[in-house]
């Protein structure tokens, strides 16, 4: 093993602090008594418990979770169709067109999104609300999970596929009960991070809410404008503590997974002997 | 090791009045501008091992797939049992593939791999444990049957592969290059036992291979293919000792090649005048041979060496060892005639080696008979 040096611990250092001192002070001050946010008076709860009694904070946060879920569950669909369509549709007119159109949106600055679908919605009379919302997030999100997915089809063995049809299967049963079950890591990982995305956007988002509907970054941000609030900082606490607990059962699972891997294929060559 | 056991009377293409299970009538197939398949007639009779061997790139595996389903023949008809398959998908022909690949379904055990195309058959369900328990006695995999292809090993998978699709007892099945995964020896095992598979289902197999020891053990009848055509169709033995073309008997095994100026002769022989000075060589003269520009085709095995001159032959001539390479069971030797054409002949060694008569450097004679090799028109 390598010597730990002066140097290697520095850089180390420097750049998680770089990263997440942010962080810690934002969680530190969650917990601070006093309402003004630069001076520390205690240690205290209290803000916890006033953002639960915050009913506009609760409604943003379940209007964020219901966009969320709905965009999120449509774009993985969508993306997943058209992933499927351009990676195994054959050659088709226009379809390195197609394929290089579905990744464009992941490049366009979201104001222009943003801007265009409110243009949309104005023109054709449609109110602005939780529902347009949901279409701008399935919009923007839906190329990402065709992306992951695409991805996963590519590289697995084609002909998997074709011994479902040789077997009997329709196009559609194949894809059904081999293509799915095969790809379903990557359309999980497609709709999480379509969720994500969803959860955190606040550029168009503010383009497409209405009055009537306001997402948790929206609400977030407008507040924050008028002096940060202790509150935000127990808010983002709390979305901090989702986002790790998160992060870590998703690593574990995978880790399971390989090391499960590991185990049966040792048994199998064991077997062989 | 058993001898194949086939019958030496299964030779159904010999027999006008027998109908072939596949026909493929003037079948060529093109993507874009590349020709796959350069119209081809074939036919493949019940119950046959019929083996396609050619270099990679000649077709075969197309055509194979173009009997899937997976391809549609740009011109031409195949027919199967007497129907036309033009415009039948995969899933409603009765034929079933092993892919070269295994294209196993990970997600699911040994069993389910099995019994997936008969779930998707008129088959009742009550009818399919019993088919998938028969199908792994058939292929030795009673203990695996709860095991996901990840948790098995390779030889152990490519007979998964086997009994899922054989599961559906098909008219036909497609082996693709089926043991190319596997180690020479257990390759060699599953030969035989691929042998004795089909032969106690019954079933018409055809194999993809490029690897003609393979083809030759397995096969009933071989078809050599090159660049989308094939050259000849016959017998294993057949297609060794009598190719049709210096192009089969240069890829079937290993062959002497000397090329010269043929004449005809009587009792289907003809001469070959190949060097200033040397005497012609006799040989059988190929089908179609005419007089001119030709090749002279000989196994090593039949070239026959010794240290005096023979007597009474008509193909002798003399050279120096150049090479030797021991085989264990036999030896090639690699003589080279005087004028520096190098010849190849095997001897078996049915002596230890320390009592071995010959040496680097020796002059020999090395002598055929009449018949031992084949004058093919060049």
């Amino acid at each position: 093993m390598r010597r730990f040096s002066w140097f290697n611990a520095t850089a180390l250092t420097a750049g998680f602090a770089f990263l997440y001192i942010p962080m810690i002070i934002l969680v530190i001050y969650s917990f601070n008594e006093s309402r003004l946010v630069t001076v520390w008076a205690g240690f205290s709860t209290h803000w916890y418990g006033e953002l639960f009694r915050d009913q506009a904070f609760l409604d943003a946060a379940w209007v964020t979770l219901r966009v969320a879920f709905v965009s999120s569950t449509i774009a993985t669909i969508l993306g997943t169709m058209a992933a499927y369509v351009l990676v195994r549709g054959g050659k088709f007119m226009g379809r390195t067109l197609f394929s290089g159109m579905i990744y464009a949106p992941l490049v366009m600055p979201e104001v222009i999104t943003g801007l265009s679908l409110l243009l949309l919605f104005i023109s054709i009379g449609l109110d602005r609300g939780i529902f347009t919302i949901i279409l701008a997030h399935t919009t923007f999100s839906m190329c990402y999970v065709s992306v992951v997915v695409s991805s996963r089809l590519v590289s697995f063995d084609r002909s998997v596929e074709e011994a479902a049809l040789d077997l009997g299967c329709t196009p559609f049963d194949a894809f059904r009960s081999v293509t799915l079950p095969l790809i379903a890591p990557a359309v999980i990982a497609g709709w999480l991070l379509a969720f994500t995305l969803s959860l955190d956007d606040l550029v168009i988002a503010s383009f497409t809410a209405g009055p009537s509907a306001t997402t948790l970054p929206i609400k977030i941000f407008s507040s924050v404008r008028l002096g940060v609030s202790p509150e935000i900082n127990a808010l983002s606490t709390i979305l901090i503590l989702i986002v790790t607990i998160g992060v870590i059962s998703a690593s574990l699972v995978s880790k399971r997974r390989i090391v499960q891997q590991q185990r049966d294929e040792q048994m199998a060559e064991q077997a062989q002997q | 090791m058993k001898p194949a056991a086939k019958p030496a009377e299964f030779a159904p293409w010999l027999d006008p009045n027998e109908t072939p299970l596949i026909r493929f009538d003037g079948v060529t197939k093109r993507f874009g501008d590349f020709t796959a398949i350069d119209n081809i007639d074939l036919k493949i009779y019940r119950k046959e091992f019929y083996a396609l061997l050619g270099p990679s790139g000649c077709g075969k595996t197309t055509l194979m797939r173009m009997l899937a389903g997976f391809e549609t023949p740009t011109e031409g008809t195949i027919t199967i049992g007497g129907q036309d398959m033009k415009g039948i998908p995969p899933n409603r022909r009765e034929v079933n593939m092993m892919f070269q690949s295994y294209a196993l379904f990970p997600h699911l055990t040994v069993w389910d791999n099995i019994a997936f195309g008969l779930k998707r058959s008129k088959m009742g369900k009550e009818e399919i444990p019993e088919r998938v328990k028969e199908m792994l006695r058939l292929t030795r995999l009673e203990k695996f049957a709860k095991r996901k292809p990840h948790q098995i090993s390779g030889g152990q998978r490519q007979r998964v592969a086997l009994a899922r699709s054989l599961a559906k007892a098909p008219k036909l099945l497609l082996l693709d290059e089926p043991l190319g995964a596997l180690d020479a020896k257990l390759r060699q095992q599953t030969q035989f036992e691929l042998m004795d598979i089909q032969e106690k289902t019954g079933t018409t197999f055809v194999i993809v291979t490029h690897d003609q020891e393979e083809a030759m053990t397995v096969a009933s009848r071989v078809a050599v293919m090159d660049n989308g055509k094939v050259i000849q169709v016959d017998t294993p033995a057949r297609i060794y000792e009598t190719p049709n073309s210096v192009y089969v008997a240069d890829f079937i095994g290993d062959v002497n090649l000397i090329t010269g100026n043929a004449t005809l002769k009587d009792e289907g022989l003809a001469a070959l005048s190949w060097a200033e000075g040397q005497p012609e060589i006799i040989g059988t003269a190929g089908e179609g041979l005419s007089a001119g520009n030709a090749t002279f085709v000989i196994r090593p095995e039949k070239v026959a060496i010794s240290a005096e001159r023979p007597e009474g032959m008509n193909n002798v001539v003399q050279g120096r060892i150049h090479d030797i390479a021991y085989l264990g069971n036999i030896s090639t030797y690699h003589v080279a005639l005087p004028d520096g054409t190098m010849m190849k002949a095997q001897a078996a060694n049915n002596r230890r080696l320390s009592r071995r008569s010959f040496t680097w450097e020796d002059e020999v004679w090395l002598s055929w008979t009449d018949t031992a090799g084949l004058v093919l028109a060049r």
